[in-house]
């Protein structure tokens, strides 16, 4: 084949998508940052060039900053806690367990089920009074508790919900990785004496890091754009403890409807989550791989 | 998946051990069903049981009816059976014909072409969600099915994952093809696309199954019944101010995810299999 006819095919098999992806991811983020810079339209009134003063709004809107401070401890809440959780499962369920197809399918069910419905259901789960959590928790004296309307007690509870819908999912990946590794290494490692926890600690983990390079990517993606829970069980309350970052932005653009806000908020979640892969794949990605 | 070993491997637990962790992982297990079951036992027994657990209570149907009745759930499910043909036809031939040239087609600027793509793996269309509103504005599409779609059938992880599965297809096949006299897109159609046909599948259930519980572009962008899909609607008909009762909302929470439910349970092993393929790049 011609040089040249490669490069028509090549872009002519190419073209649709990148319309596109264009069209609604390269164009749509240009135009975020465009609009971050001038004030939102109103009737009669185009929109004006204002420079930086959004981001200004932005940053001295001590809403911004509880949402800020909320995620980072949504992520910080999630990511750890569903990465271990998930490697605990795939090691159970790659063991001889009785009944472990049972136990497998009981860890993924979450996954599959749409986060908006399991939000009603955890929503009546920490319902004072009636719901299961204070039922089960009566006997300590804690079945007032609201623990979806106090402060104290939101923002972990829709924690728990991302840890539970997300932990299975993980674990599928760790299980896919666990098989994967030589059965004569175990055996290797059996020869020379070495506890399980030395195996698990110097062979499999190890071994696993690629593994939990694409699953932390995956979680971080996750802590910042997991919002549909906090839309059905709290709508960013009470009193702001569980606003996060999109769902500000979605707050900011879609009920308050001040787009330019919305769209300075944007840049910066997106140069955050730029600087944030930038070190996951630069900097950890040289050391995840033995080779 | 499980391989039949004649001796246990050597970090197999047993005895004590094997009990200790068949315990935990049993009690875990239960730990993660309890909603879903708990959202069972409230939607199949009337009102008064829905925080009562006795084991003789009624059982009911009664609720699902209520709530079939109570919102137009019907429409909601055609919504959502268009939205995700939609999207997956759109994503199948879309992302064939770009991993193609990105695999097997050495072109200038494919390499600037290929990281704009993976650029959506970060920039994803979930966080651009006020210029994206802005331009189905302009388009004149608001509040339709086809605007829940669009900014989705272009997917960067499909062609990714596409790319990678069309590199190990042996050049010969194509190279074959081709001095029989076949064109460029009938190589794709006859050698490449048969070929990955378990990736297909793995990409599919995957998109059908993120697209069917997506919801908060699709609550931003519909208005109406004619484009909700289920997620929205389902949102509408809870939150609503007349005070449903519980044992309604879980009834329509599982039957929203009902098709998706039992689909994994009919078909737990393609599925399990199916994330993990299309996660392992």
């Amino acid at each position: 084949m011609r040089r040249s006819t490669a490069t028509i095919h090549g872009w002519l098999l190419l073209l649709p998508a990148m319309v596109f992806l264009v069209a609604f991811t390269h164009w749509p983020a240009v135009a975020t940052l465009v609009d971050s810079l001038y004030g939102t339209p109103r009737p009669r009134r185009p929109a004006a060039f204002v420079g930086l003063d959004n981001y200004a709004q932005v940053v001295n809107d001590p809403i911004f900053w509880q949402a800020l401070v909320n995620n980072l401890w949504f992520a910080v809440g999630t990511i750890p806690v569903s990465i271990a959780l998930a490697l605990l499962m795939a090691v159970w369920v790659n063991d001889r367990l009785p009944g472990r197809t049972l136990v497998r399918m009981a860890y993924f069910t979450p996954t599959v089920l749409p986060m908006i419905a399991v939000a009603n259901i955890w929503l009546f789960f920490y319902t004072p009074q009636y719901g299961l959590l204070a039922q089960l928790l009566s006997p300590f004296g804690l079945s007032a508790q609201n623990w979806l309307g106090s402060r104290e007690t939101a923002l972990a509870c829709v924690t728990a919900v991302a840890v539970w819908k997300e932990a299975g999912f993980f674990m599928i990946f760790y299980l896919a990785a666990l098989q994967q590794i030589a059965p004569s290494l175990g055996e290797a490692a059996a020869l020379e004496g070495a506890s399980r926890w030395q195996f698990f600690r110097r062979v499999q983990f190890p071994l696993l890091m690629p593994t939990t390079l694409f699953v932390l990517i995956n979680a971080v993606i996750n802590a910042f754009r997991t919002v549909d829970h906090i839309v059905v069980m709290t709508r960013g309350g009470p009193d702001n403890a569980t606003a996060l970052l999109l769902f500000r932005i979605y707050e900011l653009g879609f009920v308050f409807w001040d787009t330019s806000l919305a769209a300075a908020l944007t840049v910066l979640l997106l140069v955050a989550l730029g600087l944030l892969a930038f070190l996951q794949y630069g900097v950890l990605e040289k050391r995840v791989h033995y080779r | 998946m499980s391989t039949t070993r004649s001796t246990p491997a050597p970090y197999e637990p047993s005895g004590l051990a094997l009990t200790l962790e068949t315990v935990a992982a049993w009690l875990l297990a239960v730990i993660w069903i309890l909603p879903l079951a708990y959202a069972v036992w409230t939607a199949f027994h009337p009102a008064a049981y829905s925080a009562n657990f006795v084991l003789t209570a009624p059982l009911t149907l009664e609720n699902f009816a209520k709530a079939w009745e109570a919102a137009p759930f019907a429409r909601y499910f055609l919504n959502t059976a268009i939205l995700v043909t939609l999207i997956l036809c759109c994503q199948f031939v879309l992302c064939t014909l770009a991993a193609y040239a990105f695999a097997r087609y050495d072109f200038p600027g494919s390499g600037v072409a290929f990281a704009l793509v993976l650029a959506q793996l970060m920039i994803m269309p979930d966080i651009l969600i006020v210029e994206n509103y802005k331009t189905m504005a302009r388009l004149g599409v608001l509040d339709t099915i086809p605007a829940i779609a669009l900014p989705h059938i272009a997917s960067a992880f499909g062609i990714f994952l596409l790319r990678q599965t069309f590199k190990t297809v042996p050049k010969e096949l194509d190279d074959a093809a081709r001095v029989e006299g076949a064109s460029a897109i009938q190589v794709l159609l006859k050698v490449y696309v048969p070929l990955a046909r378990p990736i297909y599948l793995a990409y599919g259930l995957v998109s059908v199954s993120y697209h069917w519980n997506n919801f908060l572009w699709p609550l931003i962008v519909t208005n109406s019944v004619e484009a909700r899909p289920l997620t929205v609607g389902l949102q509408v008909f809870s939150s609503g101010d007349q005070g449903i009762d519980w044992s309604i909302i879980c009834a329509a929470t599982l039957m929203t995810s009902a098709p998706l439910l039992v689909g994994f349970l009919l078909f737990q092993r393609q599925f399990v299999q199916s994330f993990m393929r299309a996660g392992i790049r």
